[in-house]
């Protein structure tokens, strides 16, 4: 009952006894001795660790790049692990996506090749069994910038990208000529092994005093919870997983939320988007952007593949970051979370969970359930949200914004909810500036007087990423852009994370 | 054994080249290897039996005196099996690669954050790092000098400063049309390879020791652990398959970890492992050189300079390390493509409370570069003409130039300059006159976005600037099957090294280069070699290799001639085998038949390069053994609210020489150009005031991703040959591109010159981060309200 099954590439590995923080690198690296997944960074920042989790989804094989060095192994229970060593055919053939960067000439020192085909080969073998139509024969254009999305967690100092890309080209376009719907008859294998091994109960796994819980409903969550107060609640662990790896943290008690399926949704109820806990951003990625289309240049640069793949919206809320990318947008669009506990729960407007610098309206026995966005449906409606960095893929805000405005038949302001990140020790609304813009006309002395006044709602950090002098000017910045785009819908105003000019 | 094979006639034969000689574009011996995960990297060598894990504690004070070191809990720690500190050093405490200052274990004093105080190692490396934060370290904190300002206003130098001087520059300042004077801060740059440093030591008998480093310089790390361990250097073997990537940055600073995990086996006569994670890397060990640059111009109506004075200040950190050649090399490139009639250069070489700042891809040149094209454009800013125009007049004349316009401020005479041709070849190609058009159209119309364009040129030295070191040797050994053992002293970082260097050999014999066995680089099969840096690596072994393969030939050619009684001189070596009179041997026929005539079929081949001399003390010399072009065209969008932009188009073409292998010369051109780009734009070191670097991780050390490569990127290699008898008059690839990156930079200054009409230069500091860009757009936008306000360049 508590073991720890999973498939390393066809082989099934049973373990009673797993430390909750051994993650799949060190344990491929040190204890398989599969060298060719590499350590880059420990931290699910360059992608040379990449590895391929392969999981039942509706039967049939789904294929997610993660980062090795941040997945804890416990969290694969009931699915495949497939590494670089598990990709030559038995023939010793290389599979189409190493085959091409080899004729591309992709590697030079190599270092991060590995990582490249993993993520790579996640996206040719779900594009190879796609059961959506086949895309339209893609523009060089549109492939490059599909493959700038695959290979945005996936850093290379020696090649600056270009033979990749064009390695890419070649093996899309072959997956999309041989699309075979059907799984292979290896692949069917696997999925009647991982359907063996699927946990159907609650599950506990110790070693050496440290306790990994997998509940598989909310009440043995809670349950879990209530005895065990304060203990790690692990999602996505793309955070959770630099404790272990940069802090060096022992983590006493960790009860993960990826076993439970009630976690899982993503669904429109009541007018509003509900979210769970265990909800990935990969997963929610396409219903965000349906629901709110402006989300999208937001959503690939917050994050890589391989980020979105662990990563899960909630989770970036409850860890009550100062620069989480999503509590400024659901801020905005003035969201709320469910807290609950062993009998009981709450409801809580999102912008009151966040007390203070690493303090969040959460007791030690409670976690977030979920969270629930309401939908928009006027047209008066103005919303945008901007993220900044020094980079654009793959990188921490120095200042994110979200604004919502209201306006009425007058043009006048009647709701302003504008939302920021980096610009406090919690993301915070500018009450200030909101009051400023409050019943008066939307109209650029509106905007640019309420600006000013965001020195009045922030008094920013200088750190490595920005200084104070320069968050508070792209704030007021971007605030007046905002209102540029709605009043010059025309004009280019923004530069695309795929390089274009957007035009609001 | 065997007589002519195929039964055909020399008549016959085809004329064919072997496919994967010289100009083939052959792919990485490694390619399939990493691909596959097959490459075996230091860390992924079999553990040997009873290893140990080291781990470094490091101070946590930037200059300091240790009071008190106790460290009886960190070796009472259960599983901790030794602990080493500078009492523990049989022989010398010091790893610095030329000049004494690098202390393996900090001994009383500390002079940087994250200098190695002691090491503990241990079974599992988790023991060793928890056992090591258990030291009761007591500091008496020492005044730290942090910023390469700091030191100037102290006088604080590793070494002493130096002057470059021609003519009358003070005298032709003064009496210019034109002067502008100005300052450019220009930052440094982690290597940021893949694989973070690491080093295995295995003991053998009588206590020799064998080395696995992931190093650029194999010989230092084998002379620096012998000489901490104070034994000769025969007693060390060191080894290098590949390094995932090195860029400088594994030249002299591996000897650090080397040296560490030589002393942990000399003492536990165990295996022992070092390996730094990425936030130890980045934390201990040094970076590219960041530089304050002054610069005093006259200039004429053209733009063309009359006289010039730089003074550059670079932070060389705690130590000399390579500060002096990197330095050396910041003076021989403030030209880069220019003639500087008049001029002045002075080079300070700061000494700081940081890490000690090493080698990087450029080697010092590339900062040179940034501010002589910086004040290129300030003075077409100041003409009122483009950038390109002022590039064309300053540029340095043809060899015969009457008016002597192509001798370089250390009086070497330029006689390979082939810019001229370069610069027209990506003028047309890149569609210049008609791009700048559009772009200055495009700003007219768009008043929150605005693109930049710029073209900037590239002449860089090639050859070790300490000239002892521009020497290479190789070991080859041809079997009885007619197999070919290759070996060099270059290592292998994936530049493509092995691979150009064994069709190098392929070409000489004409056999296929999968008969060639590429081997790792060891100390025992090639002595005293140099590092595999300053782009050489090609040049240097790939001439060695063929000189090897030239006695070999030789040897059998002579063979051949007696064996079968025919004129040496018409025997040739093809792709279908060894054309011996009218006889054609298939190469393994004839290695058998030389085998048995006792033929010795093995040879080391040496090289050293010709016409080089500099006198240090005179500053005048010949350096370089030629110059390595290229030119590059950037075009870029800013945000002017937010300082975000993007590189939209970059055009380049660069001089490879007669290219050995063109796919692997245009990796290097490719690669180079982004590792450049990401220098001068989102790669920012940030040190605090106690001088802690708060950027060590990828988290918050940004180099260019996927999407920051130009979504248009053209790249022609010019493969004129060298006029210089380099190996197939091939030239040097893996520096040069990286400087064509300062077009971006350049191309960004200009975008925001827009705001202000280019009417004056908007003077961003590198790297031109997001934040520097909306700053700069700042401050144009003021002064641009305040039309009266006469602009001051001091």
């Amino acid at each position: 009952m508590n073991t720890l099954r999973f498939l390393l590439g066809q082989e099934l590995i049973e373990l009673e006894s797993v430390s909750p923080t051994l993650t799949v690198l060190n344990y491929l690296r040190e204890e398989e001795k599969r060298i060719g997944t590499k350590e880059g960074c420990a931290e699910g920042d360059c992608g040379a660790c990449t590895v391929v989790i392969a999981e039942v989804v509706d039967d049939r094989l789904h294929y997610r790049a993660v980062n090795a060095c941040i997945v804890f192994l416990a969290t694969l229970d009931g699915k495949q692990l497939l590494t670089v060593e598990d990709l030559k055919t038995a023939r010793n053939e290389l599979h189409p996506v190493q085959q091409s960067m080899v004729e591309s000439h992709a590697s030079q020192c190599g270092f991060c090749t590995p990582g490249f085909v993993m993520s790579g080969f996640a996206e040719y073998q779900n594009r190879l069994h796609t059961l959506d139509d086949l895309p339209e024969p893609q523009s060089d254009e549109a492939a490059t910038t599909h493959l700038t999305q695959v290979f945005a967690g996936n850093l290379c100092r020696c090649t600056g990208y270009g033979p990749i890309i064009e390695a890419g080209k070649s093996w899309l376009n072959q997956a999309d000529k041989t699309n075979q719907q059907a799984m292979t008859e290896a692949e069917a294998k696997v999925i009647a092994q991982l359907k063996a091994i699927q946990p159907q109960v609650s599950k506990t796994l110790i070693q050496a005093g440290q306790t990994y819980i997998q509940p598989n409903t909310i009440p043995a969550l809670a349950d879990a919870l209530a005895k065990t107060p304060g203990a790690t609640l692990l999602a996505g662990g793309t955070d959770i997983g630099l404790w272990v790896t940069k802090q060096h943290r022992a983590l006493d008690t960790v009860i993960y939320l990826g076993g439970i399926q009630a976690l899982k949704r993503i669904e429109v109820r009541d007018g509003q988007l509900e979210i769970g806990a265990a909800v990935t951003y990969s997963e929610a990625l396409p219903v965000l952007i349906r629901h709110f289309p402006w989300l999208e240049e937001y959503l690939y640069r917050h994050s890589s593949t391989q980020i979105r793949n662990s990563g899960t919206v909630v989770g970036n809320i409850a860890n009550g970051s100062p620069i989480g990318d999503m509590p400024p947008v659901l801020i905005a669009l003035n969201a709320e979370i469910t807290l609950t506990r062993q009998g009981g729960q709450r409801h809580l407007p999102l912008e009151d969970y966040f007390i203070a610098y690493g303090k969040q309206d959460r007791q030690p026995t409670e976690f977030i359930e979920c969270v629930r966005i309401p939908l928009l449906n006027s047209d008066s409606v103005l919303m945008n949200v901007y993220k900044i960095s020094k980079r654009f893929e793959q990188d921490i805000s120095s200042v994110s914004a979200a604004f919502y405005i209201e306006l009425d038949d007058q043009q006048q302001v009647q709701v302003a909810r504008l939302c920021f990140g980096g610009m406090a020790a919690t993301p915070k609304r500018a009450t200030h500036c909101e009051q400023a813009l409050l019943n008066k006309p939307w109209t650029e002395a509106t905007v640019h007087a309420a600006a000013e006044r965001l020195g009045v709602d922030f008094t920013p950090l200088s750190d490595f990423r920005a200084s104070r002098e320069y968050r508070l000017a792209v704030a007021a910045n971007l605030l007046k852009k905002f209102f540029i785009q709605q009043q010059k819908p025309n004009q280019a105003t923004q530069i695309s994370y795929t390089g274009g000019l957007i035009h609001a | 054994m065997h007589e002519p094979i195929h039964g055909i006639t020399v008549n016959q034969i085809r004329a064919d080249h072997v496919n994967s000689g010289v100009g083939a574009s052959v792919k990485h011996d490694s390619a399939i290897k990493h691909v596959s995960g097959e490459a075996l990297y230091t860390d992924d060598l079999s553990e040997p039996r009873d290893l140990l894990h080291i781990y470094i504690a490091q101070s946590t004070q930037a200059h300091a005196k240790i009071l008190r070191l106790d460290l009886d809990a960190v070796k009472a720690y259960p599983g901790v099996m030794a602990v080493i500190q500078a009492s523990d050093v049989p022989g010398k405490n010091d790893f610095g690669a030329v000049i004494e200052g690098d202390p393996i274990f900090a001994d009383g004093l500390v002079e940087y954050v994250g200098q190695s105080l002691f090491a503990v190692a241990a079974e599992h490396i988790d023991i060793a790092r928890k056992a090591a934060a258990l030291a009761q370290i007591e500091y008496e904190p020492l005044p730290a000098l942090i910023t390469v300002r700091d030191a100037l206003a102290s006088d604080s130098f590793v070494l002493p400063s130096k002057t470059f001087r021609r003519g009358e520059p003070e005298a032709h300042l003064a009496q210019a049309k034109h002067r502008l004077q100005g300052e450019i801060k220009i930052g440094g740059q982690d290597h940021y390879y893949l694989e973070s440093n690491i080093a295995l030591a295995l003991s053998g008998e009588d206590g020799d020791l064998k080395i696995f480093s992931s190093t650029q310089h194999p010989t230092e790390i084998q002379h620096c652990c012998a000489r901490v361990l104070g034994v000769p250097d025969h007693a060390i073997n060191v080894e290098v398959r590949r390094m995932g990537g090195g860029f400088g940055g594994k030249e002299s600073q591996p000897a650090l970890f080397a040296s560490i995990a030589a002393l942990v086996t000399h003492h536990t006569g165990r295996p022992s492992k070092l390996r730094l994670d990425r936030d130890d890397d980045m934390t201990i060990t040094g970076k590219r050189h960041d530089y304050l640059i002054r610069y005093d111009v006259g200039f004429d109506g053209q733009g063309r300079i009359q006289a010039i004075a730089f003074e550059a200040a670079s932070r060389c950190g705690m130590s000399a390390d390579l500060s002096g050649s990197i330095n050396d090399r910041t003076m021989f490139h403030l030209d880069n493509a220019y003639y500087l009639e008049h001029v002045s250069i002075v080079s300070h070489r700061c000494k700081t409370h940081t890490v000690s700042n090493t080698a990087f891809r450029g080697f010092g040149g590339p900062q040179g570069m940034v501010a002589i094209e910086r004040v290129i454009d300030e003075i077409a800013y100041q003409v009122g003409k483009d950038p390109l125009d002022v590039r064309k007049i300053n540029f340095y004349g043809p060899a015969d130039d009457p008016a002597g316009r192509n001798v370089t401020p250390y009086f070497m005479t330029v006689t390979d300059n082939i810019l001229p041709e370069i610069i027209s070849e990506l003028e047309t190609t890149a569609d210049y006159t008609a791009r700048r058009a559009q772009i200055m159209q495009f700003n007219r119309e768009n008043t929150y976005l605005k693109k930049g364009l710029s073209l900037t040129p590239v002449k860089f030295g090639i050859s070790f600037t300490a000239t002892h070191l521009n020497q290479a040797g190789a070991l080859m050994h041809i079997y009885s099957d007619g197999s070919i053992h290759l070996n060099h002293g270059g290592t292998e970082m994936g530049q493509g090294l092995f691979t150009k260097v064994a069709q190098i050999v392929a070409e000489e014999f004409q056999v296929e280069i999968d008969r060639i066995k590429i081997t790792a680089t060891t100390t025992d099969k090639v002595p005293n070699t140099s590092p595999t840096a300053a782009s050489s690596g090609c040049d240097l072994n790939g001439q060695a290799a063929r000189n090897a393969a030239l006695i070999l030939k030789g040897r059998l050619t002579e063979f051949a001639a007696e064996h079968y009684s025919v004129d040496a001189a018409t025997i040739r070596f093809t792709a279908e085998g060894v054309i011996v009179g009218d006889k054609l041997i298939a190469f393994n026929a004839l290695i058998q038949k030389a085998y048995f005539a006792r033929i010795s079929l093995s040879t080391t081949g040496f090289y050293s390069t010709p016409k080089i001399h500099f006198n240090a003390e005179s500053g005048k010399g010949h350096p370089f053994f030629y110059f390595a072009y290229g030119a590059a065209v950037s075009e870029v969008t800013v945000d002017t609210l937010t300082g975000e932009y993007k590189v939209d188009r970059v055009d380049i073409v660069h001089d490879c020489g007669a290219s050995i292998n063109p796919a692997i010369d245009t990796g290097q051109v490719e690669g180079g150009f982004i590792q450049g780009m990401g220098w001068l734009t989102t790669e920012e070191l940030v040190y605090d005031e106690c001088g802690v670097l708060r950027t060590h991780a990828p988290s918050t050390y940004k180099i260019p991703a996927c999407g920051d490569r130009p979504r248009i990127m053209n790249i022609q290699l010019r493969c004129d040959p060298n006029r210089e008898e380099s190996v197939y008059r091939s030239k040097a690839v893996g520096e040069p591109p990286l400087m064509l990156g300062i077009s971006v930079f350049n191309a960004l200054n200009d975008a925001v010159a827009s705001l202000a009409d280019y009417g004056r230069h908007p003077q961003i500091d590198a790297p031109a981060t997001p934040e520097r860009v909306l700053m700069a757009c700042a401050k144009l936008r003021e002064r641009e309200c305040k039309p009266d306000q006469a602009l001051t360049h001091a």
